[in-house]
């Protein structure tokens, strides 16, 4: 698998860990990247805010280099993304304006390119299955909160890879890296990184409230595939923190980068260290949790397969045995039973009206059986109880019935 | 209390402009039957001066003046929220987007973002890349704020996430004849 890539203007600048990690992410999982030949930036949000046409002419630029390859062009980016879709979109649906931008070009356009999103890439035309093959250091434990943001997933016209109220794409790669990737409600609310350089008295609630939801719904970290988002999160934070008076130290991680390190890469290899919110101590932790958990596991599943030898062996002992003697096979049977009984006197001896409702199912003959248990119905009903459930509902009913009518007998 | 809207209709140059808007949003104001959700969804409603419905409604009265000079279009954050999830189809963020350049062409803008946006463009059309460290600088300047954001200056540099000198990429007369062209064949029609 190769692509022509589009890294964009971030990818050795402020989101230089994600360049990092995008290269490692496709050395590991094998498909090549090659590097879109004289790229320009897209315009970005400037760009559509100023003119349309120019909006779509810049990235149509890249469009036209990169149908030349004839290879699909992958960007990291999610606003390099959107406006290389947009650009897409209007060259393959309005043929007007696909005559403008060529005039604007000065070249013709074969309307053939497709650019990709890594979310795509992974999730899709690679899939789960390879990526969690790949895993050396599973992220057990794990609690990540992914977040799309805005333009991965909207306008769903353009888009169109994953579900624009609740995407799955990365949920689906931090499971198959072993992580536990938590449901939250601001998976694609905008963080307003457009907004907090300009505006920052609108920008910096959106980003309280997306940090805030993250770690109300249990996350411990966020994972992003935007570099505008991680600056937005990660450089910002400190002074949201400030600003709301409230701690969350919430490291945040491109999804390529916990891919290469749940794929054995050193932290450093993928520039955890350049994190402004501490993103190593995190991992450790989850190194560390991940451990305990596999012991725990391993544990577990030993005591698992010894009880079941056990047993098998005094089935195999009771068999043999039975046929000199019945006895040690009801013995051998009876045996674990007798602690069931004992729990289930317990219960119906403290808790009677939630265990006969069990056994009575019309609630009037449930509370006639509930205040007429004596010792010795608790002790016929737990024996049955723990034997066999419909003979216990049988015999509560006799004891309803044979209740009944003694009363009845009194009354007449 | 001036809530009440005196309405007249619409003049003819009232609507040209609405169409045009329209238009260059490939979208029409009145499928919009005013149901809110693009209010109830807008991550930035809070702080608008009118929410994105009633930008809407008052596309819908002609009262498109009003509209261009609402503040509202420069708190969008174009998420694309309300346009996903409108029941009308109504494209709100492309028509926010037209109204942003709208606004532009006659001079009514938000300075803020007008200068931001201004830098960004500066860049590229002079070097083909953005180049971060030089738009913010270029930003800061222009609006007077020189030490906006400074305590985040250096530890960008630290992290080796900012480059000294601009990226300049070998296209880059193409990319200035784009910007030439683009603004020659009236980019915003």
């Amino acid at each position: 698998m190769k692509f022509a890539y589009y890294p964009g203007c971030s990818a050795d600048g402020s989101g230089i860990e994600y360049g990092m990690s995008m290269e490692r992410t496709a050395k590991i999982l094998g498909f090549e990247l090659q590097e879109l030949e004289d790229w320009n930036c897209c315009g970005a949000t400037s760009g559509h805010n100023t003119d349309k046409l120019l909006s779509l002419a810049l990235p149509a630029r890249n469009l036209a280099i990169a149908e030349k390859t004839g290879m699909s062009m992958m960007t990291p980016c999610a606003a390099c993304y959107s406006r290389h879709r947009h650009a897409e979109h209007a060259i393959q649906h309005d043929p007007e304006m696909k005559k403008k931008i060529e005039q604007v070009l000065d070249m013709e356009l074969q309307g053939t390119s497709e650019t990709v999103s890594i979310l795509d890439i992974l999730a899709h035309k690679i899939g789960a299955d390879e990526i969690a093959a790949k895993v050396k250091n599973p992220l057990t434990t794990m609690k990540a909160a992914c977040y799309y943001g805005c333009l991965l997933v909207r306008p769903v016209e353009h888009t169109g890879f994953d579900d624009a109220e609740d995407p799955q794409t990365m949920d689906v790669v931090m499971k198959a890296l072993g992580a536990d990737a938590i449901d939250w409600s601001h998976k694609t609310e905008c963080c307003g990184a457009a907004m907090v350089t300009s505006r920052p008295d609108v920008g910096n609630p959106m980003l309280y409230r997306v940090l805030k939801d993250a770690k109300e719904s249990g996350a411990e970290c966020i994972v992003t595939a935007c570099p505008l988002c991680m600056l937005n999160l990660d450089m910002r934070q400190a002074g949201i923190e400030k600003k709301f008076k409230e701690k969350f130290n919430m490291p945040i991680y491109y999804v390529t980068e916990l891919l290469a390190i749940a794929c054995g890469d050193e932290q450093k290899t993928v520039g955890i260290e350049k994190h402004f919110v501490e993103a190593g101590k995190y991992l450790q932790t989850v190194k560390v949790r991940a451990a305990e958990a596999k012991v725990a596991a391993e544990k577990a599943a030993a005591e698992a397969a010894a009880k079941a030898k056990e047993k098998a062996e005094a089935v195999a002992r009771a068999k043999a045995a039975g046929k000199t003697a019945d006895k040690p096979k009801e013995e051998a049977a009876a045996e674990p039973d007798q602690k069931k009984i004992e729990a289930f006197k317990t219960a119906l001896t403290k808790n009677p009206d939630k265990m006969v409702a069990k056994l009575v199912d019309d609630p009037a003959r449930a509370e006639i059986l509930a205040t007429t248990l004596d010792e010795k119905r608790i002790a016929k009903l737990a024996q049955l109880m723990a034997a066999d459930m419909e003979k216990a509902k049988k015999a509560a009913d006799a004891f309803v019935t044979a209740e009944l009518k003694k009363q009845g007998d009194c009354q007449d | 209390m001036d809530l009440a809207i005196k309405l007249s209709p619409a003049t003819e140059d009232q609507k040209k402009l609405l169409a045009k808007v329209e238009k260059e949003a490939g979208t029409s104001v009145n499928l919009c039957y005013q149901c809110g959700k693009c209010t109830a969804g807008c991550p930035a409603a809070f702080a608008m001066d009118y929410p994105p419905r009633q930008v809407i409604r008052l596309l819908q009265l002609g009262l498109i003046e009003r509209a261009l000079q609402a503040e509202s279009i420069w708190i969008c954050a174009s998420c694309e929220t309300c346009s996903a999830r409108c029941p009308r189809g109504v494209d709100i963020a492309s028509l926010m987007d037209a109204m942003r350049r709208q606004a532009l062409q006659q001079g009514k803008v938000d300075k803020k973002v007008a200068a931001f946006n201004k830098a960004f463009l500066f860049n590229i059309k002079n070097f083909g890349r953005a180049f971060e460290a030089g738009l913010l600088l270029q930003y800061n300047l222009t609006t007077g704020q020189p030490f906006k954001d400074m305590e985040l200056g250096l530890p960008m540099m630290t992290r080796g996430k900012v480059g000294i000198l601009p990226e300049r990429i070998k296209g880059r007369d193409e990319v200035k004849k784009i910007f030439e062209r683009a603004e020659k064949l009236g980019g915003a029609e």
